[in-house]
């Protein structure tokens, strides 16, 4: 059992989202990086799949030199190789890539590396473009699900759970396959301190592939716009509990 | 012309289908050109009543048995082969589960690029959209390519609205020529027992707890004002994270998105990523310790202070009013 993770590099917003002046990108002077909790799910799915089942997991990004953290984290988690497709930091479209991690996928084929299982995110956190994990599927011929929160294996097949608007859906897909997993997959393990030294002395291999225009171009980035609004501060501790009644009779909710 | 793929049951478009033709009739209008439509599944055809209000010319229905089960690529494979008839400008879906999924495969088949979860629409040249990043909590403005413009449709953009005056519907059913291949995925819906319990996205009041509730154990007096007041418990990822509550539980990007009367946020700190989950409620009551905190400025309501002695006071207060018993008059 071979599985392939693909995750990305996001930063990792807080309280609120600051632009940069040029109103391209999210300014991330004071921010962290972490991948998508999406990701992070099918991160943690293939370790324990390599754990029940046996084989190997290879974690890939396309993202620039600073994104090998995200590698390393996922690495850390029991993740054994990782493959980092540099890219000089400007943003991909999801057609350009799903191009590029399409060429990287065939590119391990050639070199005898073939995968039972292609783990995405079903949506990317920051650019959310819902698309990668199926462009890559249909690209390379593969059966794809989209949203899964259930996976389990048995026989060359995957039976796969999602839940949607209305209510849980099943299938069974033979493998090799695509799936594309939310968050409540699984609850990820931390790094433990062994796993993140291991990690960090691991090689990242790297390849370069060509920029190109996948035909989703960002022109600007803004920020909704927020409806002024006040705040009734109705007590502190202990001495709420009336206002508060008030306010739920007020909602008729009591 | 303008195609919308459109999502029903049993001929009755969903909520989010009704939007999306609203939005394509707006740009058809805009774009002066007519629209199509297309639905798939059992009983397609009986859509043309409502689509009728939508300034719906065409409703193709694809017409084959095997389309009965929802399977993504083989709905795809019929949508592409229509979109190679009859050449329309723009093809736009919902972007719900099955909307985004069919309209990725849709893309590949055609070779072109897609924009998902927009919320405005410029036709022209360039064709300009503004879609959501971040689950809304971040807009983008881009330039969509492509000979044929496809995009979801982000869920609430705008209100649906049927129009006053009512088009011919006529119905053209073809027959796709599906593969095999295309039912390799076939999605079958679940048998759930009914727990009695009050959905998360459905609840009147959510009472939800973050990191500053302290413990699994500290969700009791959640649980209890929530049983009070016929609600349900929320929590951040914080807590998910923690294990502390399952993640059927979280509310935010990438959890589930609530609208009720009241949203209760206890020891929630406000992280744009749990706001997007919540920003549907009509009212929010922050309870926190830090009257800093980015929830009490974008709540209605706050009460500064520890989670447990807020909950234990209106807890106590609310069982009083229920009894029966004249609630203390406010100090
Ligand atoms: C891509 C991405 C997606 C995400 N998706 C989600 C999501 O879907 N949902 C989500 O919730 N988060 C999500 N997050 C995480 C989010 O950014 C925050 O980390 C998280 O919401 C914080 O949870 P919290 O408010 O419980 O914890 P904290 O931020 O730690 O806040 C705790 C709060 O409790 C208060 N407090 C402490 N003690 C007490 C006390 N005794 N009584 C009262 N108040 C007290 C503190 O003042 C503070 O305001 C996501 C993050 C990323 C990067
Ligand atoms: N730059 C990237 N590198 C690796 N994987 C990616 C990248 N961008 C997107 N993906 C994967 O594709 C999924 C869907 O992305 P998107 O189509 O942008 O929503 C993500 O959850 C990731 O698993």
């Amino acid at each position: 059992m071979n599985v392939l993770v693909c995750v990305k590099r996001v930063p990792a917003t807080a309280g609120q989202i600051t632009l940069t002046a040029d109103a391209q990108d999210i300014d991330t002077r004071y921010l962290g990086f972490t991948i998508s909790p999406h990701e992070e799910c099918a991160v943690e799915e293939a370790v324990r799949m390599i754990e029940a089942h046996g084989g190997s997991t290879t974690v890939l990004t396309l993202g620039p030199e600073a994104a090998t953290d995200q590698l390393r984290d996922a690495m850390a988690l029991g993740i054994e190789r990782a493959i980092l497709l540099q890219s000089d930091g400007r943003e991909w479209d999801p057609v350009a890539t799903a191009s590029a991690i399409v060429e990287a996928i065939e590119a391990e084929g050639a070199a005898g590396r073939s995968y039972d299982l292609v783990l995405f995110g079903n949506e990317s956190a920051d650019s959310a473009g819902y698309q990668v994990g199926v462009r890559v599927a249909d690209a390379l011929d593969l059966p794809c699900a989209t949203g899964i929160k259930a996976i389990e294996l048995s026989d060359g097949r995957a039976t796969v759970r999602r839940q949607t608007e209305s209510g849980w859906e099943s299938a069974e897909l033979a493998l090799p396959a695509v799936v594309t997993v939310k968050e409540g997959l699984n609850l990820p393990r931390y790094p433990s301190l062994p796993g993140r030294l291991k990690a960090k002395k691991k090689e990242v291999e790297r390849i370069t592939p060509q920029w190109r225009d996948g035909g989703l171009e960002k022109v600007r980035l803004k920020l909704p716009v927020q409806a002024e609004h006040t705040v009734e501060i109705l007590g502190k501790n202990g001495d709420a509990g009336a206002q508060l009644v008030e306010v739920f009779q007020r909602l008729r909710l009591l | 012309m303008v195609l919308a793929f459109i999502e029903h049951v049993a001929g009755a478009p969903t909520m989010l289908s009704l939007e999306v033709l609203t939005m394509a009739n707006r740009l058809a209008g805009e774009m002066g050109t007519q629209l199509e439509a297309i639905a798939i599944g059992p009983n397609a055809a009986a859509a043309t009543g409502i689509l009728s209000s939508y300034g719906v010319s065409t409703l193709h229905v694809a017409d084959d048995g095997r389309l009965a089960d929802y399977a993504p690529a083989a709905w795809a494979h019929a949508i592409a082969e229509l979109v190679r008839e009859v050449d329309p400008d723009v093809v736009i879906g919902t972007a719900s589960d099955r909307g985004g999924e069919v309209m990725a495969h849709v893309a590949t088949r055609m070779k072109l690029p897609m924009a998902a979860n927009c919320t405005e629409i410029a036709p022209g040249d360039p064709f300009t959209v503004i879609r959501q990043r971040w689950g809304g909590s971040l807009l983008e403005e881009a330039h969509l390519k492509g000979t044929i413009k496809l995009l979801t449709l982000a869920p609430h953009a705008l209100t649906a609205a049927a129009s006053p005056s009512r088009t011919e519907v006529t119905t053209h059913a073809f027959s796709p020529a599906l593969d095999d291949k295309d039912f390799r995925v076939r999605l079958q819906p679940q048998v759930e027992v009914d727990t009695g319990k009050i959905s998360l996205a459905q609840a009147r009041v959510v009472v939800g707890g973050g990191r500053g509730v302290g413990s699994a154990e500290g969700f009791a007096a959640l649980e209890e004002l929530a049983g009070l007041l016929g609600g349900a418990v929320g929590c951040s990822r914080a807590v998910t994270s923690l294990g502390w509550r399952p993640h059927s539980d979280q509310v935010g990007q990438t959890g589930t998105r609530i609208a009720p009367d009241l949203y209760i946020a206890c020891g929630i700190s406000g992280a744009i990523q749990h706001m997007v989950g919540c920003r549907a409620a009509k009212h929010i009551l922050a309870i926190n310790t830090d009257a800093g905190a980015p929830i009490v400025a974008q709540a209605d309501y706050a009460v500064i202070g520890d989670v447990q002695k807020v909950l234990a006071a209106v807890n106590a207060e609310v069982r009083r009013v229920k009894a029966g018993e004249p609630s203390r008059s406010p100090a």
